[in-house]
């Protein structure tokens, strides 16, 4: 339940910088709040919208829409298991229902030390990788019911601790974009021809050339 | 490490690798990676574009017919063409949003050869005039996020990117920006409204054409991530050697993920046009095969929104047109394999699953057919089928894309093929997408729904029993199949 630390917000304030309109950087600001507390706080939703300067409730609307962001604690570790068709077909479903039997819960839901929360996800691009699984969207191909159990035991231990970060943390090497490195942030407002465009447009026949327009 | 410059890797006949010529290089993903290894040396592109000047840069992107490899397949240098001169600013949206069911392509390209992207991305933004690029990846994929934030520092810091690049008039900004968890947003208008901050829902076209009113209602060409990576290949060779690849309708190369039930399932490269499903299922340097013991079943040709085919379609090439009027798709290049092991309702359901969770709940006949198609297939599943339900499922089915749905050939019923695509009663393809595998499962197994439809259990009355038999007031089951 917090609002970003004063070193997230210069983060934030780095990534607004980014985009033509404040308001693109909604999702990514999003992002970085849950990043710091593990899921998306109340806190944090009035403060993205003081930044982009827009509503609580547009912020609420935004971000519930996606399924990424949680809005209540979740576990330390989400563990995502495909049960889309390819992973499916090779015992995604099966490994689902391992996985609650191993940890003692239903998808959806999160064991009692606070430590994972199982979900049955929808295709995550691993298809030739079946049946896969992702932690705290960290991918593990092709697993079977005993390479499962191993994993949560070395998560439980701390052994994967390198591998897969808490929940909220996805890239761990972020854009890294100065104010002086940028070069042409364009609101959609200015009407400006760009200069390679506009030099190429005087160097032909002017009536000719329009970029783009080959 | 990186090793020396590595030979241009080929695909079968001497075809040589266009885009996944550094997938097996350890540190491909680098900068010194890209510039070393590969079927081409990195960054060369660019500067030939440079040269060429942004028109000429257009003009052999259309020549060559790079198709777009996210779906619909439509010439990328055509798409370009429709920015409405003289409305600037203009953007370029990448589409790294892949989600679509057994699709394995975009997430390679962006963790092994970012690089390849940037300089893609580099050459349209040029070519178009484009002032700044978004590059939106797929929220759940971190890997690729950090490989290309990665990539993207080592470009600034090279002067690739940013403030006139490799000392001349050209500067643009590429931003990288993630999604965070919504299949509807791989949906171009869907995306752009996502980028602005908002729910990712898509937009009515017309007016909303991207290229004409995209991003911030101005000019926006959106392409996938496989389409930009075909072009620094493209411009370190020519529009005729791209052109030699392939067939003529559909040049170069394009990346398939063959999965399910096969020996090697895997990500492969092939010509566009020219290699059957057979092959890609048989040959040992794809598929190497159906499973041990088993026999083809069906296939998805083309994702999970593509209708299915039948073993007597194995000899079809893999070309958009063909395919087409074959009554399916090849999408977004997600081929799924199917043995007799597996139960054609599981399988339907399980993709009428994905499109009901998935429905962004904007058009009416999506947001509730979907979620009744879920329904009904799961109380088929569950044993409380009712006889009226597989009509039912056509019913709804047709109220979210009217008419004959698209559907393959089936000689044994003396059933002709509907070409594709469906019609349509929602602002965007998802709706009727779901109808495809219901609609195929049906029509070729509907022998499987009627036996788990179970049969109203007939229990003698005789004179005897008569009187001891519950009344019709006292009966919980009022005749489940007389009404929905």
């Amino acid at each position: 339940m917090s609002r970003l630390t004063p070193e997230n917000v210069e983060l934030a304030k780095q990534i607004i910088r980014r985009y033509p309109r404040p308001k693109s950087a909604l999702i990514p600001l999003c992002h970085l709040a849950q990043e710091q507390d593990g899921h998306l706080a109340d806190d944090a939703m009035v403060h993205i919208g003081e930044l982009v300067g827009v509503t609580s409730a547009e912020v609420l609307g935004t971000a519930s829409f996606y399924e990424m962001f949680k809005r209540h604690e979740v576990g330390k570790y989400c563990v995502n298991i495909c049960t889309n068709i390819s992973c499916q077909l090779m015992g995604g479903e099966e490994l689902l229902e391992h996985a609650e039997q191993t940890l003692g819960i239903r998808s959806g839901s999160t064991t009692n030390d606070g430590l994972f929360t199982l979900e049955d996800v929808e295709c995550i691009a691993a298809c030739t990788e079946a049946p896969a699984l992702q932690v705290n969207y960290r991918y593990f191909h092709r697993i079977s019911n005993d390479d499962f159990d191993q994993m949560i035991d070395e998560l439980r231990s701390g052994r994967l601790d390198d591998v897969v970060p808490p929940h909220g943390v996805l890239a761990k090497v972020r854009q890294d974009l100065a104010e002086e490195q940028i070069a042409n942030i364009t609101p959609p407002e200015t009407q400006v021809m760009p200069r390679w465009i506009a030099d190429e447009a005087a160097k032909n026949d002017p009536a000719a050339s329009e970029g783009g327009q080959a | 490490m990186i090793g020396a410059t590595t030979p241009a890797p080929t695909l079968i006949d001497g075809v040589p690798a266009v885009v996944s010529s550094r997938f097996g290089v350890e540190g491909g993903h680098t900068i010194d990676g890209y510039r070393s290894t590969g079927s081409y040396k990195g960054y060369e592109a660019i500067r030939k574009a440079l040269d060429m000047g942004p028109s000429a840069v257009a003009a052999t992107v259309k020549d060559a017919t790079v198709l777009g490899r996210g779906g619909a397949g439509f010439p990328a240098g055509i798409k370009w063409g429709f920015t409405p001169a003289g409305v600037w600013p203009r953007y370029i949206v990448v589409n790294g949003d892949e989600s679509e069911p057994g699709t394995y392509k975009d997430r390679v390209l962006m963790e092994r050869d970012p690089h390849q992207i940037i300089e893609g991305c580099l050459i349209a933004a040029y070519a178009i005039g484009a002032a700044q690029v978004f590059l939106y990846v797929r929220g759940e994929m971190a890997h690729a996020q950090e490989r290309i934030a990665a990539a993207l520092n080592e470009a600034y810091a090279a002067g690739l990117v940013g403030r006139n690049i490799l000392g001349t008039n050209f500067s643009v900004d590429i931003v990288l920006h993630w999604g965070a968890g919504a299949y509807i947003v791989g949906e171009e208008t869907a995306l752009i409204e996502s980028l602005e901050g908002n729910r990712g829902m898509p937009r009515l076209k017309p007016p909303f054409f991207p290229a004409a009113k995209g991003l911030y209602l101005k000019p926006t060409v959106v392409n996938n991530i496989e389409t930009l990576s075909n072009l620094p290949w493209l411009f370190n060779n020519s529009v005729d050697a791209y052109r030699a690849i392939g067939t003529d309708a559909s040049p170069g190369t394009r990346l398939v993920a063959v999965s399910g039930h096969v020996n090697n399932p895997g990500v492969f490269e092939i010509p566009q046009g020219t290699t059957t499903f057979r092959e890609l299922f048989e040959s040992p340097i794809y598929g190497n095969g159906i499973r041990t013991g088993h026999q083809l079943k069906m296939f998805i040709p083309g994702g999970g929104s593509a209708p299915w085919f039948f073993p007597e379609h194995v000899d079809l090439p893999l070309e958009g047109r063909v395919i087409g009027g074959e009554g399916s798709m090849l999408g977004s290049g997600a081929i799924v394999v199917m043995d007799e092991t597996t139960d054609a309702v599981r399988a339907a359901l399980r993709l009428a699953r994905f499109f009901a969770r998935e429905s962004c709940g904007k058009c009416t006949p999506c947001r509730e057919g979907t979620t009744w198609q879920e329904k009904i297939l799961q109380r088929i599943l569950d044993g409380h089928g009712r006889p009226s339900d597989i009509d039912l499922l056509l019913d709804v089915g047709d109220n979210i894309s009217p008419g004959p749905y698209p559907v393959a050939s089936d000689a044994a019923k003396g059933l002709d093929a509907i070409p594709y695509p469906p019609k349509q009663t929602t602002i965007c393809p998802l709706g009727p997408s779901s109808v495809a595998p219901i609609t195929s499962a049906i029509r070729r197994f509907r022998d499987e729904f009627d036996a788990k439809i179970v049969k109203r259990n007939l229990i003698p009355v005789s004179v005897e029993s008569f009187e001891d038999a519950p009344t019709l007031a006292e009966s919980t089951d009022h005749g489940a199949d007389t009404h929905v």
